[in-house]
């Protein structure tokens, strides 16, 4: 991995915690290390997570290639590439499906892999398609009531909550809730 | 139980004991997980954000073995409340500067908490004293089995589990221990072993300090990646650096103390000196004197002392601790002068002579 600010490869990792948008991640050499350890009340650049990901899709793409990608909009949740490169934080998780392939080599800088190798849950976590469902009718009901159809808003809340009661019932598969008060 | 109960009393991970106390003062791990049915929190609107914040209480209430729990719902607490939470370590910065509905449930022992709606959904973590990596990861595992039979994990066959920053995919797992290494300061040894830590993939940080002013002497190792390693791999990864680093700080205390006791002998007791005496006394001047009054304490240059106590300083004279000790607000300059009078009433020596 090279450092962010030069050519040099980066030999420190530093976690940020007190950032406002959370934990910032920086892979420094031993030079801007030192420069940015000594800065006593630290100006941490909150978007280093997107200055590693503009510099490293700079290396591999051409211009025309990047702006086509950060017009590519996540399908559920509405986020673009471009809102995600400049917040770094994703929209829903559908968006790992959605920018795949565009985000592993982004992984790959990050944990030096792209499989996960941990727990997995031990029971049937639901549909993914379902749950990516409700996500994007969610929006499209805050769309339309934003945009005063309150018909179609209507139509989407019933659609919205058929899904929420079937899955519901599906996860009743658990012993059933106590009713007594003791 | 409520939050001023909490603050008279010392947390988990404040007793001052476990292995390798006298340099570790906690092991800590949390987990990043998020409910499938919505986007992440930064996307999601106020009403699916209380609907997060509901459905995971509901669920969580109905865990059995999950009684001795306290539900805070942040936007009902006031700002040093908010803060009391953040310096007992409960939560993050982040979330008590943020805004909307988010909440932490906290363990009335402080074992662990919850937080909802931060970053991710639900922030789990399990904070242990010493050096106790196995055991922390022993009691959130069992945390978070408890909460996937009951939530739908965002999860993806090959990716693992799906966090908001793709900086916690994977496991959604961070190991972090806080260290506290004056001597390596002191000695200007500590870039030297930091960089003799880089290739195992681990992150250092400086630690405490009001607002996000550094602070000398205490540093936080975790892991590095989160994607490509099962979780025991990590936790071990974090738990074979910390020893290393442990035995470069006991060097260098030897060293000091072989090389110059007698300086460091009277660094200590003027630091000690000092918070016994000093009439006003700000939150930084104090962590800074109590680190070297720690490392004095932990070498028996003085005495007097329980490390307990001295750990529970640490915390204690934060503002909001103080605040909430003596049961009103109080402005910076009153909160100096408070904070001088009750690190007296905890370090004086009592009565008549005293000798380190």
């Amino acid at each position: 991995m090279k450092c962010q600010h030069c050519e040099k490869p980066a030999t420190f990792h530093i976690t940020e915690l007190t950032g406002p948008s959370g934990p910032v991640i920086l892979h420094l050499c031993e030079e801007h290390a030192r420069i940015y350890l000594s800065q006593e009340s630290s100006d941490a650049p909150n978007n280093a997570l997107a200055g590693m990901l503009a510099k490293q899709l700079k290396l591999e793409q051409t211009a025309e290639q990047l702006a086509q990608l950060d017009k590519k909009t996540c399908p559920v949740c509405g986020i673009s590439f471009a809102e995600f490169r400049q917040a770094g934080r994703l929209g829903c998780s559908y968006d790992y499906v959605c920018f795949q392939e565009d985000l592993e080599p982004l992984l790959m800088n990050i944990h030096g892999s792209k499989t996960h190798r941990g727990k997995r849950p031990t029971r049937n976590t639901g549909a993914p398609d379902k749950q990516h469902e409700l996500i994007q009718l969610r929006r499209e009901m805050q769309e339309a009531i934003a945009q005063e159809q309150y018909e179609r808003a209507g139509e989407l809340r019933d659609k919205i909550q058929s899904i929420e009661n079937a899955s519901a019932a599906d996860s009743e598969a658990d012993p059933p809730p106590e009713t007594s008060d003791g | 139980m409520n939050l001023e109960d909490l603050a008279g009393k010392c947390g988990e991970w404040l007793r001052g004991s476990g292995p390798e106390s006298d340099i570790v003062i906690s092991s800590r791990i949390r987990l990043a997980r998020n409910l499938a049915e919505f986007p992440f929190v930064r996307r999601a609107s106020d009403d699916e954000k209380a609907q997060i914040a509901a459905t995971t209480q509901a669920k969580i209430e109905s865990i059995d073995s999950w009684k001795n729990v306290l539900y805070l719902d942040l936007d009902r607490l006031d700002e040093v409340d908010c803060q009391f939470l953040v310096e007992r370590q409960l939560m993050s910065r982040e979330m008590a500067d943020s805004s909307g509905d988010r909440s932490v449930v906290i363990d009335v022992n402080e074992r662990f908490s919850v937080m909802v709606n931060e970053e991710d959904h639900l922030r789990i973590q399990v904070m242990c004293s010493g050096l106790d990596l196995r055991t922390a990861w022993g009691q959130i595992e069992r945390l978070d089995d408890d909460l996937e039979q009951k939530l739908n994990y965002a999860y993806h066959d090959s990716l693992g589990y799906l966090t908001a920053c793709p900086t916690n995919v994977g496991t959604g797992l961070r190991v972090s221990v806080m260290l506290h290494l004056p001597a390596l300061v002191i000695t200007r040894e500590i870039e030297k072993v930091f960089r003799s830590l880089q290739k195992i993939n681990v992150a250092v940080r400086g630690l405490y300090g009001e607002g996000s002013q550094f602070m000398g002497d205490f540093y936080q190792i975790s892991n590095q990646i989160t994607l490509g390693r099962s979780e025991e791999e990590l936790v071990d990864t974090v738990s074979e650096v910390v020893p290393r680093i442990i035995e470069y700080e006991r060097r260098a205390r030897e060293f000091l103390v072989n090389e110059s006791e007698q300086d460091l002998h009277d660094d200590v007791s003027r630091a000690y000196g000092i918070l016994c005496t000093a009439k006003k006394i700000s939150s930084e001047e104090t962590l800074h004197y109590l680190s070297k009054v720690r490392m004095g304490v932990n070498l028996g240059l003085i005495r007097s002392i329980e490390m307990e106590t001295i750990n529970k300083l640490f915390v204690h004279t934060q503002p909001a601790h103080l605040q909430k000790l003596r049961g009103q607000e109080l402005s910076v300059a009153d909160r100096n002068i408070e904070r001088a009078a009750y690190l007296q009433t905890h370090l004086a020596p009592k009565g008549g002579d005293h000798r380190n």
